[in-house]
């Protein structure tokens, strides 16, 4: 316990937080690199995912792609992509959105191929035109998968932004690669607990937001009888089984 | 008034659903399909609000061939109801009801109001208005479906099995809710089911199905049940096992001025109330007479067929 | 390539290192996700908090973790020990969810006939709910196998030996093509993983193949045909 008592010594210490390798600073880059990559790849995946799930085409590719950025080791490719553009914060944002993209894709396109057919055909039955079946059926009936690709897309952005302290990117990482390389144990930790923190303040703050934007009603019993799960996605209510693909 | 006029469709995978189809279904009546799983009688149905277009012919609904509209706006108007209801979960019962309502940009108020009263037509309580479909039963879901289908006041009211998944009491209810509705409303009904009773039970026009919507039979359940055109309506709708073919049992013992039925297999189907044992119209006293005369079951809910 | 037949030596006892230590947490999640999916699927509070303790697992970055857990567990850094325990926690986090989606995957009705034929509880897990549980249960064990193999090489920026190796020797000496071969071996041995577990769930569960797709029948959008 001490090394903990150390290392969060080092967390509240004043001279610690300030200064241009302060924890503030270093804080700051960290969200500002997951919320620009965030927004792009939200941009990119989220349009293309409800493309894919409401037209049903391109859902193998879908699929494909999502299994294979699951198989694909982020360390490998973060390195790889560097070594190819040269280091900065515009290379680290492609590798962030590459990487955000597949689950935010599955995210949606499953969501709203989770949605019940009988439903939508009764809204196409009356009269929607497509788009208001996109937007006033499939989109809020898929809300809990698409939030469950953010959430999961988000946590491996701010997992894998730690890694870019490796390579010499500022970020909460820095504290982590600092503190291994000078074998100082203590430093080590606190960024390792303040990855932790940010990682589960964000994801808590989304859970909000989940919760806020999902319909009631929805919650329960939007999808189809369990046993229709397809594999090799397991089912896993609310959150997008892109699984531990955080760094 | 709605017109087939040689319809046919074939699906993209080959099935021949429809083939050369052509009816006419009369205005403000109950017209049924009725057929066996397969023959194509939802196809009909989903063509009628273009669902589903047909691969050649035409319809024609009051003169106005349908295809030379929107399809969105046609769907608008026509009402619409199908098994398990459709209604959308993630919206309260209200909304759900006046989604068509919105849709056209009716003012909420306005749809709301209405949405209200449609619950008092299909013998909802107005406390249900504020639920989600996932809190109600299966019938009650059902009458919100039906509601949802009459809030544009459409002259046309497709209904797909809409009784199919409730339990029998509760279709027993639906049944003569619809036929009140009827009464009071006056719709064009086209209504699709596999159940020969809910089609004599509610049809105005009958019109029973073979393989690719061959029409085997078309007419009022009375001129199909004196009259089955074939050995396959025969068997469809029972008459072959005697089922709704009934003499009077002579054989037991007549206590007061009622006279037992048998189906033509010899079970007890029901009474006749034959006032001093003399069945209306016959002069003939019951027993008297051992060629026992033929009563027509029109359809007491006791068949199976 | 020719770096490769250089180094196949290295390559090779590297992947080996992979293999072994990515074994570990996968069959821990399996093993360990029985009980408490049975747990989470029979009672509400213990689905709670379970679940809410796996996402909660779940989100912390495996590097953290990775980090952290010598000061837990009372390890050196260096330790695989470290490695090993955080993604056996990362499989439970994702198997005791699968599972429970798995147990409740299987039908009310098969549960209550074979309870009615006389199954005891303990007899009617393991020969009905657990095998019939099975094509869920194996679907997450195949997510958990990929990412399991995919994250193992992070543990290499603790010094921690597998594949992840050639990622950072290779960035360390400018060779893109050694963490490309990093890159292909990883994959290699993930989709050897997933072929393997694919063809154990056929061979213990052959009624799954007799089963038609049912996805592809009821979700099929246009032709209703009644």
């Amino acid at each position: 316990m001490n090394l903990f008592l150390d290392a969060l010594n080092f967390l509240f210490d004043p001279a610690n937080l300030t200064g241009a390798n302060g924890i503030v600073p270093r804080l700051v880059d960290h969200v500002w690199y997951t919320g620009l990559s965030m927004a792009v790849a939200i941009v990119i995946g989220i349009p293309l995912g409800l493309l894919v799930g409401h037209t049903g085409r391109g859902r193998n590719a879908v699929v494909a792609l999502s299994s294979a950025a699951r198989a694909l080791p982020t360390l490998g490719l973060i390195f790889l992509i560097i070594l190819y553009t040269g280091l900065g914060v515009g290379p680290l944002i492609v590798v962030l959105v590459i990487l955000a993209v597949p689950p935010l894709l599955a995210g949606a396109y499953s969501g709203l191929e989770a949605v019940n057919r009988p439903t939508i055909d009764a809204a196409r039955a009356i009269g929607m035109t497509e788009w208001q079946i996109l937007l006033k059926v499939e989109i809020p009936l898929a809300m809990p998968l698409i939030f469950g690709g953010i959430r999961s897309a988000t946590l491996q952005v701010i997992a894998t932004a730690t890694i870019a302290g490796y390579v010499g990117l500022t970020g909460l990482g820095r504290f982590l690669i600092e503190g291994l390389a000078l074998r100082d144990y203590k430093l080590a930790l606190a960024g390792a607990i303040l990855v932790i923190a940010l990682a589960l303040c964000v994801d808590a703050i989304l859970a909000l937001a989940q919760r806020l934007v999902v319909p009631h009603g929805v919650a329960r019993g939007l999808t189809r009888h369990p046993d229709e799960s397809a594999a090799p996605t397991p089912r896993q209510h609310g959150r997008v089984s892109t699984a531990p693909s955080n760094p | 008034m709605i017109e087939f006029h040689s319809v046919t469709k074939r699906f993209p995978d080959g099935t021949l659903a429809v083939e050369d189809f052509s009816l006419v279904l009369p205005s403000r009546k109950t017209t049924v399909f009725v057929g066996s799983s397969g023959c194509g009688k939802t196809t009909l149905l989903r063509m009628i609000n273009r669902m589903i277009d047909p691969s050649s012919g035409s319809i024609e609904i009051d003169g106005v061939d349908i295809a030379s509209g929107s399809a969105v706006a046609l769907r608008r108007s026509i009402g619409y109801v199908m098994q398990n209801s459709g209604l959308l979960p993630h919206r309260r019962v209200i909304d759900n009801i006046a989604t068509v309502p919105l849709l056209k940009g009716v003012k909420k108020a306005d749809a709301h109001t209405q949405a209200m009263e449609l619950l008092d037509t299909v013998g909802l309580d107005r406390a249900l208005a504020y639920r989600y479909p996932s809190q109600l039963s299966g019938g009650q879901q059902q009458r919100v479906g039906v509601a949802r289908g009459l809030a544009v006041n459409p002259n046309i009211l497709l209904m797909d099995e809409p009784f199919g998944a409730v339990d029998p009491i509760v279709r027993d209810d639906l049944q003569q809710e619809l036929l009140r509705l009827q009464h009071d409303l006056d719709k064009t009904v086209v209504f699709v089911t596999h159940d020969i009773d809910e089609a004599f039970l509610l049809g105005d026009q009958v019109v029973i199905l073979e393989k690719g919507a061959q029409i085997a039979q078309v007419g009022t359940p009375k001129e199909i049940l004196a009259n089955p055109a074939s050995d396959f309506v025969a068997s469809f709708i029972g008459a072959d096992r005697g089922k709704r073919r009934l003499a009077v049992d002579s054989t037991v013992a007549r206590s007061g001025d009622d006279v037992v039925l048998v189906d033509g297999a010899g079970y007890v189907a029901g009474v006749i109330e034959a006032p001093g044992g003399v069945l209306p119209g016959s002069g003939v006293g019951v027993g008297t007479n051992s060629r026992a005369r033929s009563v027509s079951n029109k359809t007491d809910q006791a068949g199976d067929a | 390539m020719l770096w490769l037949w250089d180094n196949l030596d290295l390559v090779l006892r590297l992947t080996a290192d992979h293999v072994r230590l990515s074994i570990i947490p996968i069959v821990v999640g399996f093993i360990v996700c029985i009980p408490f999916g049975w747990l989470a699927n029979r009672y509400t509070v213990a689905r709670t908090i379970l679940l809410t303790l796996g996402g909660v697992l779940f989100s912390i970055p495996s590097l953290a973790l990775f980090v952290t857990l010598p000061a837990l567990l009372g390890t050196r850094i260096l330790d695989e020990a470290n490695v090993v325990v955080a993604l056996s926690i990362y499989a439970i986090a994702v198997m005791v969810r699968g599972a429970a989606d798995a147990f409740s995957s299987v039908s009310r009705d098969v549960i209550s006939s074979s309870t009615a034929v006389g199954f005891s509880a303990v007899s009617r897990f393991w020969t009905v709910e657990f095998p019939l549980a099975g094509p869920v249960l194996l679907a997450s064990l195949r997510v958990v196998s990929v990412s399991t193999v995919s994250l193992l090489s992070v543990g290499s920026l603790i010094g921690v030996q597998s594949l992840g190796y050639l990622f950072i020797n290779g960035y360390q000496r400018d060779f893109p093509e050694e963490i490309l071969i990093g890159i292909v071996f990883t994959v290699i041995v993930a989709v050897l993983f997933d072929t393997i577990l694919v063809l154990v769930g056929r061979l213990l569960m052959p009624w799954t193949r007799a089963t038609p797709r049912r996805r592809s029948v009821t979700s099929a959008a246009a032709p209703v045909t009644a």
